[in-house]
């Protein structure tokens, strides 16, 4: 269980570079700031792409977590 | 202007699968991490904004030392091996589970990436605006190098 509940969650399970980015980009907009958005990703490349994604774009990530192949990501809707 | 939003301005110059793949991976991206982004299609780029040609590019096995799978140019010359080359990097971007040009073409429109066609390289190469897809824009060397001026990174494929 995590500390974070999220609001939305979004599964880019088996997506390539770049569509786990342009999914979360689409799923954060469509949301509140404040609101927290879980999104699962097996692309290795995830961890860093989604880390350069926040710092990018201000969005706050809470916390990452490595289940076997898939990556969770809690992401708070920064502004 | 500090708060001058940043912009990721392209070149694409070719026509071919892989050279659209990058382009369209790195302006949906661009757009997705909130930069400002314009592709400028020039000469052979421009086959990528033909109507119904998104997802009829091709690869080329001849002169290309790095396919996965080494075809002697002496084979890659022969009639169907461009196909046989398409098909076969299609089906491990498929693999892969790769979008495809279409998909990203797509997504580049709905995150508002600019797409401007060389209105000189259409002239050269008799391509009319009606021969292009819907919402190009067309414009010349200064349009795309205003948009550039302000706060850009520029990457040229």
């Amino acid at each position: 269980m995590s500390e974070f509940t999220p609001d939305v969650t979004l599964d880019n399970s088996g997506l390539a570079c770049p569509m786990p980015i342009i999914k979360t980009k689409k799923a954060i907009d469509g949301m509140q700031v404040g609101q927290v958005l879980k999104m699962i990703a097996t692309d290795p490349g995830s961890l860093p792409d989604v880390q350069a994604w926040v710092s990018k774009t201000g969005h706050e990530l809470l916390k990452h977590e490595t289940e076997g192949n898939r990556f969770i990501f809690y992401i708070r809707k920064a502004k | 202007m500090p708060d001058e939003k940043k912009r990721l301005a392209i070149i694409c110059l070719h026509g071919s699968l892989d050279v659209a793949f990058a382009t369209f991976v790195l302006a949906t991206a661009g757009a997705a991490m909130e930069m400002e982004t314009a592709v400028y299609f020039a000469f052979y780029g421009l086959e990528v904004l033909k109507k119904g040609k998104i997802n009829k590019l091709k690869v080329s096995p001849l002169a290309n030392p790095a396919m996965p799978v080494k075809i002697p140019n002496v084979v890659a010359m022969l009639p169907g091996m461009t196909a046989a080359a398409t098909a076969m990097m299609k089906s491990w971007m498929k693999k892969s589970r790769v979008a495809t040009l279409g998909e990203l073409l797509d997504m580049a429109r709905e995150l508002g990436v600019k797409l401007i066609a060389c209105q000189m390289s259409m002239e050269v190469m008799g391509i009319k605006k009606e021969d292009l897809i819907d919402g190009v824009e067309i414009g010349g060397a200064a349009t795309f190098l205003e948009f550039a001026s302000h706060n850009a990174i520029t990457l040229t494929f």
